[in-house]
C-alpha cells in the first residue's frame, strides 16, 4: 500500500495544527459556529445528535493493520469503543469530544492517516473496487490512480470551495464494484489498442435529492491526460455550478441544465486551453506510486477445495463470504459486519484488533474495508480458510449472508443522525430478525438492499435491488419502498412502487415482495433479473395485497 | 486609510474604489460594469487602473483589458464561494496577468489565506476588522503541497510540476526563483 514520504507526512501534520488552532478559536470564541462550520466540515467533522461525528478517510478502503490497531485504540480511547464503515468506505466515529478532535487527527497522521475531505463541499475521498489488484477480470489495479487523485485533490488550493461535495470513484473491472457511475466523476480503467492505460469519463452520477447516472464525457481519456481533465471539470463546475440552492448544487444539476452536448464542449474547450498549465503527471511519478500496489509475494500454491469433510457452516460462509482470487491457491475473504441482530457496518475496537492480527497472520497485514460496509482480507490461502473461518466465527464476523439479503447497505439513521428522518437501525434489525433463516436466504440468492434514513441518500436507496427511504410523516417515521435500482455495471436507478409504509410493515411488505419473485421467478433466475423480465407490477400488487392499516 | 495584506507586508492601500474620496493622482478601482459602460472614459485615463470583478463575471471577457489594468481585485462575499479562485487562476495561468491580484470581501479571512495565494492573490484585503496580523502568519501554515502553486507562497516541497513550457513567458525567472527560495 501506499506509503506517506516526508511530503505526504508534513502535509498531514501541518493540516493537524491548522485544525487545532482552529477548535481553539472556536472554542475560545473567536469563531462563531457559522465561521466554524465550513472549516470544520472540511475535517470530516459533524456536529450530530449526540455528539459531533468524526469522519475518518480509509483511501479507497486500503488499511494496514497497525492503522486498524490505532483505529481501535482512538475508539476505546476517545469514543464508545466502536466505529461504523461507511459506504465511502470511510470509518465513522460516533461519540468524539470536539475538544479531543485535534489529538485524534495527531494520533492519525502519527500512522499515516487523516479526516481531509471526509465532508464539506470538496472533493471527498476516491473510492475504488474492494477486489482492486486481486480480482481476476481486472483491467488494471485502479488505487495507483486513486492515489494520484487522492493527492491532487487534498487541499487543492482551487478546489477546496466547491459549490457542494465532489465524489469521485475508480473501477479497474468489467463489473462496477465501486458504483462509479453514481459519482460525480466515475473514471472505467480501459486499455487501448496498444495496451496504453486510460479511462472511460462519466460525469454527473449521484444520489441524493435527484439522483442520476453519469453520463460519458469521454470515451477515451489517456492516462497521461487525467489531472488536465479532472481540472477542466473540476474549474467548470466551480465557475458555474449553482450556489443559490444547495439542492441543486451538484455537477448532475449543471450538467442537465447546459444538457451534456455543452457541457461536454465547455469541459473539452477548458481542458484544451488550461492542458499546458494543469500539473504534469510523469512517468517517474506514476512509477513511484504504482510501486506501493505491486502483487504480495504470493507462495506457489495449487487452488484446493477446503470444504470436503467440514461443517457445513464453513461451507456455507466458503461459498458466500469469500470470492476468487487471481492467483492460484488464494481466496479474499469477507469480514461480514452484517451480523443478524447488529448494527450494519459497525465494529468493536476488539474486533478491530482481532482482525488486525489475523490480517497480519493471513493477508500480508491488510485489510480492506468495502463499499457494502465490511470489511476484506484479500490474500488468504485457501489451507487456511478453515482456521480464518473459526477465528472470525469467534468474533462474530463469520455471518455466511455476503451477498444476500441481510448483506445490507444502512446509514446510521436517526439513532445518530441529526438528518434522519428515520431509525433506520431499528428496521435493519426488524428485517435480520424477518430473515433470519439462512435457508431461506440463500434460496432467495443474490438480493441487494440499500437503505437511507432521508433524502440524502447516504444508505444509496436509489440503487438498491430493493431501496428502503425513511420518511416522516406528522412526526412519524415511514418507508418508501422503491425495486429495480443497479450500481453494479447495469447501473438503474429503483422506482418507488406506492405508499410508504409504517415501521413495523416493512420486513412483511419485504417477504411479500420476495415471495412474489419466488412465485414467478424461472430456474436460476437472480430477483433483479426477475424484475426486469416482468416488471414491477406483481411485487406492487402483493407488497400492498395486506393494507398496512390491518396488518 | 485601509490596511491589506500585500505580500507579507500589511500596508496602507494605496487604491481607491470608484466612489470613494480620492486625490487625483490615486489609483482607482472601477467595477467591471462601470469599465464597460465608459470604455472611452477609462481607456483614456491615465493614472493607474484597477478592475473589481464579481464572482459571477467572466474573467475571458476581460482579455482586451488586461494590458490596460495594473489590479484586478477579486470579490469574495463569504468564504464558501469559491469562484473567485478559479478566476485568479485563469487571470494569471491563462492571461499571464502580472498585476496585483487582489481578493476582497468578507470571504477572505486567515482559514483561506494560504489557499488564497496559492492561486496566485498577492493582496488581501479582509473585511473590516479582521486581525491581519493573523491573517499574515496564516500564509506560513504549510510549507509543503502537492499542486503546483502561485510564486507568492515559497514551499519547501511540491509533488506535482507544470509542464516546463508552462514557465515561458515574462515572469518565468522570478517565478522559478520563487518556488525554489
Amino acid at each position: 500500500m501506499y506509503r506517506y514520504d516526508e511530503l505526504d507526512q508534513a502535509l498531514v501534520d501541518q493540516r493537524v495544527a491548522e485544525f487545532r488552532d482552529q477548535v481553539r478559536r472556536h472554542l475560545a470564541g473567536e469563531l462563531s459556529e457559522d465561521e466554524f462550520r465550513p472549516l470544520r466540515l472540511r475535517n470530516g467533522l459533524y456536529i450530530q445528535r449526540h455528539a459531533p461525528m468524526l469522519r475518518i478517510a480509509i483511501p479507497y478502503g486500503l488499511l494496514n493493520a497497525r492503522q486498524l490497531r490505532a483505529l481501535a485504540a482512538i475508539t476505546r480511547r476517545y469514543d464508545r469503543g466502536y466505529g461504523h464503515f461507511t459506504t465511502r468506505q470511510n470509518l465513522q466515529l460516533n461519540w468524539p469530544a470536539l475538544a479531543d478532535v485535534p489529538d485524534i487527527l495527531a494520533q492519525l497522521a502519527h500512522v499515516q492517516m487523516h479526516a481531509i475531505q471526509t465532508s464539506g463541499n470538496c472533493v471527498r475521498n476516491v473510492t475504488a473496487d474492494h477486489l482492486a489488484g486481486i480480482a481476476p477480470d481486472e483491467i488494471d489495479d485502479p488505487r495507483p490512480y486513486c492515489e494520484l487523485i487522492r493527492q491532487w485533490a487534498t487541499l487543492h488550493p482551487e478546489f477546496t470551495y466547491l459549490p457542494r461535495k465532489f465524489k469521485i470513484a475508480v473501477t479497474g473491472s468489467a463489473e462496477d464494484r465501486a458504483a462509479s457511475e453514481v459519482h460525480d466523476i466515475g473514471l472505467q480503467l480501459r486499455r487501448g489498442a496498444h495496451g496504453e492505460i486510460g479511462f472511460t469519463v462519466r460525469v454527473g452520477g449521484g444520489l441524493g435529492r435527484a439522483p442520476a447516472i453519469g453520463q460519458i464525457t469521454r470515451e477515451w481519456l489517456p492516462l497521461a491526460e487525467l489531472f488536465a481533465y479532472l481540472q477542466a471539470v473540476l474549474r467548470v463546475y466551480n465557475l458555474h455550478g449553482r450556489r443559490d440552492n444547495i439542492h441543486k448544487a451538484r455537477i448532475k444539476i449543471l450538467l442537465k441544465s447546459l444538457g451534456l452536448e455543452r457541457f461536454r464542449a465547455e469541459v473539452e474547450a477548458e481542458w484544451q486551453a488550461g492542458r499546458a498549465d494543469a500539473p504534469q503527471l510523469t512517468p517517474a511519478e506514476l512509477e513511484r506510486v504504482r510501486g506501493f500496489f505491486q502483487p504480495q509475494p504470493y507462495e506457489t500454491l495449487a487452488d484446493h477445495d477446503p470444504t470436503p469433510g467440514r461443517e457445513l457452516a464453513f461451507k456455507a460462509w466458503y461459498r458466500y463470504n469469500t470470492r476468487a482470487h487471481r492467483m492460484p491457491g488464494y481466496r479474499a475473504v469477507f469480514v461480514s459486519l452484517k451480523a443478524h441482530g447488529a448494527v450494519p457496518g459497525d465494529m468493536t475496537a476488539a474486533q478491530m484488533e482481532a482482525v488486525a492480527a489475523l490480517a497480519e497472520r493471513v493477508s500480508f497485514g491488510l485489510i480492506r474495508s468495502t463499499h457494502t460496509q465490511n470489511l476484506l482480507l484479500a490474500d488468504v490461502p485457501q489451507h487456511a480458510l478453515y482456521e480464518v473461518w473459526r477465528e472470525l466465527a469467534a468474533l462474530g464476523l463469520a455471518m455466511p449472508n455476503i451477498g444476500t439479503l441481510t448483506d445490507m447497505i444502512a446509514c446510521p439513521g436517526l439513532d445518530f443522525c441529526s438528518l434522519a428522518n428515520a431509525g433506520t437501525i431499528a428496521v435493519a434489525q426488524q428485517i435480520q430478525q424477518r430473515f433470519n433463516d439462512l435457508d431461506y436466504l440463500y434460496d432467495l440468492g443474490e438480493i441487494e438492499i440499500k437503505m437511507s434514513g432521508c433524502m440524502n441518500a447516504c444508505g444509496h436507496h436509489h440503487v438498491g435491488h430493493i431501496g428502503i427511504l425513511g420518511v416522516d410523516k406528522h412526526g412519524e417515521e415511514w418507508y418508501q419502498i422503491s425495486l429495480g435500482g443497479s450500481a453494479n455495471g447495469y447501473t438503474a436507478l429503483g422506482e418507488v412502487i406506492g405508499p410508504s409504509v409504517a415501521q413495523h410493515e416493512v420486513a412483511a411488505t419485504l417477504e411479500r415482495i420476495v415471495e412474489t419473485y419466488r412465485d414467478v421467478r424461472e430456474d436460476g433466475e437472480r430477483f433483479i433479473d426477475t424484475l426486469r423480465r416482468v416488471g414491477l407490477t406483481p411485487f406492487r400488487e402483493r407488497a400492498y395485497a395486506v393494507h398496512p392499516a390491518a396488518a | 486609510m485601509r490596511y491589506i495584506l500585500r505580500r507579507r507586508d500589511i500596508v496602507a492601500d494605496p487604491w481607491r474604489y470608484l466612489g470613494e474620496e480620492a486625490g487625483a493622482g490615486d489609483p482607482l478601482i472601477v467595477p467591471l460594469a462601470d469599465l464597460r459602460a465608459e470604455r472611452e472614459r477609462w481607456w483614456n485615463w491615465t493614472g493607474r487602473l484597477g478592475v473589481l470583478l464579481a464572482p459571477s463575471d467572466g474573467v475571458e471577457d476581460l482579455r482586451a483589458d488586461l494590458p490596460r489594468l495594473d489590479l484586478a481585485a477579486l470579490q469574495f462575499p463569504n468564504p464558501g464561494d469559491g469562484r473567485g479562485y478559479s478566476q485568479a487562476q485563469l487571470l494569471r495561468e491563462r492571461r499571464r496577468f502580472r498585476g496585483e491580484l487582489r481578493a476582497v470581501g468578507a470571504g477572505v479571512r486567515q482559514d483561506q489565506a494560504f489557499l488564497l495565494a496559492r492561486c496566485g492573490f498577492d493582496s488581501l484585503e479582509p473585511a473590516a476588522g479582521v486581525d491581519l496580523e493573523a491573517v499574515r502568519v496564516a500564509l506560513g501554515r504549510y510549507d509543503v503541497a502537492y499542486q503546483p502553486g502561485a510564486p507568492e507562497i515559497a514551499l519547501r516541497r511540491q509533488r506535482f510540476a507544470r509542464p516546463p513550457q508552462a514557465l515561458r513567458g515574462p515572469s518565468s525567472t522570478l517565478r522559478q526563483h520563487r518556488i525554489g527560495e
